[in-house]
C-alpha cells in the first residue's frame, strides 16, 4: 500500500482525532481494505493508540481487515429480504462459490457478504455485485447473475 | 450569486424562479434516486437526450426528482400539468413518450399503471389509490423537486418558515410552539420533541450541538432514506431552526454509509444553503450563526442509539452509556446536545411553514401530524406511505397497499424493526399511532412496515430479529450481550427441531430480565419480537416444538417438498434446474423429489408454474 496516499488522506483531515472514522473510511476506499500497515502508520502519525485505532477498525462492520476480491456481492439481509428469501439467495451463492460469508474466492474474483439493509426494501429480495442492484431475487437466477461478473472481460 | 438576507429577498428570489418557468409547458419528473435500482439513470440520459435532439428544452423541463414512493413500479416517470404517471418506464420508451404524450397530447396506454382487480388503466398520479388515501406533508416535495436544487426548493416555499422563525421569533417561542404542535419524535422513542429542546435550551452552557440521526438501521426501512434523498433542504430547514431555539452553533448530520445519494445530496443541499447565506455566518442576515457537517456511519447499527451516536461523531467504538445525565445537559463533546431523527426535523419545517395549529389539527390527541412508513413485505403495492397518525392498518395496507400479493392471506404485519413486534389480523382495524402500537406489543418504531402472509414463518421471524441483534449488539452490557446469546441459542433449538417444553416460558423471562437490566434500548426491547410472537402466535411456537412442524415452509429441519402428482404435468423444469439433481421423474409424467437429497433451496418451488409443489 502506497503510505504517500494515506499521508495525503491524513492531510486533508488535519490529523484530526475526531474524524479518525472518515479517514479509515476514506482509507479503506483506496484498496477496498485495511492492512495491518495502514493501521500502524495512521496510528504512529496521529498519535493514537494502536489499540483505539485497532478497536474502531473491528468495531464498525463497514471495515475489512482482509483484502476483497474482485467483485464484491452484497446480499442484502433486511426484513423484507429475508421474509422474500435472501437466506436461500445467500446458500445458493454459498454454494455456487464455495466460499462463506465474509469471504474471498481462491481467484480473488468474488467476495461475499451480508448487510443489514440496503433501503430498497420496495424490491426485496435484493442482492447487490459491485454497484449493480438484482432486484426480486429467486435462487435459480443466482448462476445467471454470477455469469455477468466471471470472466475477465468487462463484467 | 445572491446572498439572501431578509424575508424580501427571499421572495425576490422565489418569484425570479417562478418567473423563469413560465417558457415551460410540460415539466417531466423522472425519480433519479430509490428507482436507480431500477436503471432509472439509463431512462434520464436518454430523456435529455432526446428533449435535446428534438430542440425541445425550451418548453420541456426535465426534472431529476427524489423517490415518488410506489417504488415497485420504478422507474417512474409523471408528466406534469397533466399528472400523467408512467411507471416501469425504459430508456427505448423516451422517444415513444415524446412523440405521443409530449408532442401528441396523446397517453402511451401500455405504460400505465393497471388496476389488478379491475384491469382499468389509471392515468394521473393522484388517482392511484396509492396515492389517494395519503396525505403528502412531510414527504410532499420528494418526486415533485429536484433535491440538488436550493432554488426549485424556494419556489416551493422553502426556508420560509426559517425565514419566519429567524425574523419574528424568539428562540422561546420556537421552543414553545414545538411543545405546542405536539410533536413526537419519529426516530422511535416517540418522545416530546420540544421537552427535548426546551430541556437543552435551558441547560447552562455557551457550546451547544443540535445533531439530526439520519443512521436509519432498522432493516425494513427506508423513509428516512427517501426523505435525506428527495428533500434534503426539508432537513436542514428544521435543523436551523433546532439549532436557533436552543442556541447552537455546530451540527452534524450523521448518514449511514449505505446510503451514499443521501450523502451526496445533503452535502449539495449544505454547500448551497451557506452560498445563499442562509446556513453559515449571519444567517439571513441576522446574528445568528450555524455551521454542519456530516458524518458518515460505519455500519453499526447501535450507532442509532443517541449517545452512542454521539461517541462515535467523537471518533471512538459507538458504546452507549447510561443515562442520566440525558444528553440535553452532557451530550456530544459534554456539551449540552440535542439530536432529533431527521423526519422530526422535517416535520419541524412543516410545523413552522403551516403553523403550529395547523399540525395540530391533523393526526390523533396523543399523536400529531403524519408519519412516513416505509410498507413492504408481502404486500401488492409496496414503497414509502404518509398517513396521517391515526390511519387504520387497515387502509394501510388493504387500501394503500393493494391487500396480500398472489391470493394469498395477511398473516401478521411487523412495526418498529427489532424494538418492535408483529400484530395479527385481529388488530387490523387498529388506529395506528404511539401509543395504540405500544399497547399491542409492537412500537411505532422508525416507520418499517413489513406484511407477512402464511408463508411467512413467524418463529422464524423472531429469531431473524435475535440474530440480527446478537450480531449488533455492542457487548458493552451483561443483560443484552448474554440474554441475546441465550435468547437465540433457545430460539435456534426451536427453529432446528430441538425445542423443548417450557422454552416459551424461558425466553419470556429472558426478555423480561433484558429489558430490565439492559444498558439501552437495544437490548431493552430486544425482547419484544419474541414476546410479542408467543402472544398472539402461540401456535405456531407449538407446532414448532411439539409436533416439530413449520407449515409455512421456512424452517428446514421442519418440513419437506413433495409434488402434488395431480398437479404436476410433467414439464421437467425442476428436474432440470434442481442443483442437486433430487428431482426425478420421465417428461410429461409426474416428477417426485428425494427427500433426502434435496437441500431445500427452494428452487423447484419457486419456478414451477403448475403450483405442483408443496410444503409438507
Amino acid at each position: 500500500m502506497d503510505l504517500n496516499q494515506i499521508e495525503q488522506v491524513l492531510q486533508k483531515y488535519e490529523y484530526r482525532h475526531a474524524d479518525i472514522i472518515s479517514i479509515m473510511q476514506d482509507v479503506q476506499g483506496l484498496e477496498n481494505y485495511i492492512p495491518e500497515e495502514a493501521i500502524r502508520y495512521i496510528s504512529e502519525k496521529m498519535e493514537l493508540n494502536l489499540a483505539r485505532v485497532y478497536d474502531i477498525a473491528t468495531f464498525y462492520k463497514t471495515f475489512s481487515l482482509m483484502p476483497r476480491g474482485r467483485h464484491t456481492i452484497k446480499v442484502c439481509c433486511g426484513t423484507a429480504c429475508h421474509l422474500g428469501g435472501s437466506d436461500r439467495n445467500l446458500d445458493q451463492i454459498k454454494r455456487s462459490l464455495q466460499i462463506e460469508e465474509g469471504e474471498t474466492t481462491t481467484d480473488r474474483q468474488f467476495s461475499l457478504e451480508t448487510v443489514n439493509c440496503l433501503g430498497t426494501c420496495a424490491l426485496a429480495p435484493v442482492v447487490m455485485v459491485e454497484e449493480d442492484y438484482y432486484d426480486e431475487v429467486k435462487p435459480g437466477r443466482i448462476e445467471k447473475i454470477l455469469l455477468n461478473y466471471h470472466s475477465d472481460g468487462e463484467g | 450569486m445572491k446572498r439572501i438576507n431578509s424575508t424580501a429577498d427571499l421572495k425576490i428570489v422565489r418569484d425570479a424562479v417562478l418567473r423563469q418557468r413560465d417558457s415551460f409547458t410540460k415539466n417531466i419528473q423522472i425519480c433519479n434516486t430509490g428507482c436507480r435500482a431500477r436503471k432509472s439513470l439509463k431512462v434520464s440520459t436518454a430523456l435529455n437526450q432526446e428533449i435535446k435532439v428534438r430542440g425541445l428544452a425550451d418548453q420541456v423541463a426535465v426534472k431529476e426528482t427524489g423517490c415518488h414512493g410506489f417504488c415497485e413500479l420504478g422507474p417512474i416517470l409523471v408528466i406534469e400539468p397533466e399528472n400523467i404517471f408512467y411507471c416501469h418506464v425504459k430508456a427505448e420508451d423516451i422517444p415513444e413518450i415524446i412523440s405521443e404524450t409530449i408532442l401528441g397530447g396523446r397517453v402511451v396506454d401500455r405504460l400505465l399503471w393497471q388496476d389488478p382487480q379491475s384491469g382499468e388503466a389509471i392515468t394521473c398520479e393522484r388517482d392511484l389509490p396509492f396515492y389517494r388515501e395519503q396525505q403528502k406533508h412531510v414527504s410532499g416535495n420528494c418526486g415533485k423537486i429536484d433535491p440538488t436544487d436550493i432554488e426549485d426548493y424556494i419556489a416551493n416555499n422553502g426556508y420560509t418558515a426559517l425565514c419566519e422563525v429567524l425574523t419574528t421569533m424568539s428562540s422561546k417561542k420556537v421552543v414553545d410552539t414545538v411543545i405546542a404542535s405536539g410533536l413526537r419524535g419519529r426516530g422511535g422513542g416517540g418522545f416530546p420533541a420540544g421537552i427535548k429542546w426546551r430541556l437543552c435550551a435551558s441547560a447552562p452552557g455557551d457550546v451547544k450541538y443540535i445533531i439530526a440521526n439520519g443512521d436509519e438501521g432498522d432493516p425494513g426501512a427506508f423513509m428516512d432514506r427517501s426523505l435525506m434523498e428527495g428533500d434534503p433542504h426539508s432537513i436542514i430547514e428544521g435543523m436551523i431552526i433546532g439549532a436557533f431555539a436552543i442556541g447552537a452553533s455546530q451540527g452534524f448530520l450523521y448518514v449511514r454509509e449505505e446510503y451514499p445519494i443521501a450523502i451526496e445530496h445533503l452535502a449539495i443541499a449544505i454547500r448551497q444553503a451557506e452560498e445563499y447565506g442562509l446556513l453559515g455566518d449571519n444567517i439571513l442576515g441576522s446574528d445568528f450563526c450555524l455551521s454542519l457537517k456530516i458524518n458518515k456511519g460505519a455500519g453499526a447499527f447501535v450507532c442509532g442509539e443517541e449517545t452512542a451516536l454521539m461517541v462515535s461523531i467523537e471518533g471512538k467504538s459507538g458504546t452507549p452509556r447510561s443515562r442520566p445525565p440525558y444528553p440535553a445537559f452532557e451530550g456530544l463533546w459534554g456539551k449540552p446536545s440535542v439530536l432529533n431523527n431527521v423526519e422530526s426535523l422535517a416535520n419541524i419545517t412543516q410545523i413552522f411553514r403551516n403553523g403550529a395549529a395547523w399540525y395540530g389539527d391533523i393526526g390523533t390527541q396523543g399523536s400529531k401530524g403524519t408519519k412516513i412508513f416505509s410498507l413492504v413485505g408481502k404486500v401488492k403495492n409496496t414503497g414509502m406511505v404518509e398517513v396521517e397518525m391515526g390511519t387504520t392498518l387497515r387502509k394501510i395496507i388493504f387500501d394503500i397497499g393493494g391487500g396480500i400479493r398472489n391470493g394469498r392471506s395477511f398473516k401478521a404485519v411487523q412495526t418498529g424493526g427489532p424494538s418492535g413486534g408483529c400484530i395479527p389480523i385481529s388488530k387490523i382495524d387498529m388506529p395506528v399511532d404511539y401509543d395504540s402500537l405500544r399497547e399491542a406489543g409492537a412500537i411505532m418504531g422508525s416507520g418499517g412496515m413489513i406484511v407477512m402472509d402464511e408463508t411467512s414463518c413467524m418463529v422464524d421471524v423472531a429469531r431473524y430479529f435475535l440474530n440480527f441483534l446478537l450480531f449488533e449488539s455492542c457487548g458493552k452490557c451483561v443483560p443484552c450481550r448474554e440474554g441475546l446469546q441465550q435468547m437465540h441459542t433457545v430460539m435456534t433449538n426451536i427453529c432446528e427441531g430441538r425445542g423443548e417444553e417450557g422454552d416459551m416460558e424461558l425466553l419470556s423471562e429472558l426478555a423480561g430480565i433484558m429489558t430490565t437490566a439492559s444498558l439501552c434500548a437495544l437490548g431493552g426491547t430486544a425482547g419484544n419480537p419474541v414476546l410479542s410472537t408467543i402472544r398472539y402466535f402461540q401456535n405456531e411456537y407449538k407446532a414448532h416444538i411439539f409436533d416439530k412442524k413449520c407449515a409455512a415452509g421456512v424452517c428446514k429441519n421442519l418440513f419437506a417438498y413433495e409434488i402434488d402428482e395431480n398437479l404436476c404435468s410433467g414439464c421437467t423444469l425442476c428436474a432440470v434446474k434442481c442443483p442437486e439433481g433430487a428431482v426425478s421423474g420421465e417428461k410429461k409424467k409426474p416428477h417426485t423429489i428425494d427427500a433426502e437429497t434435496c437441500v431445500k433451496c427452494g428452487i423447484c418451488f419457486s419456478l414451477c408454474k403448475f403450483d405442483a409443489i408443496r410444503v409438507v
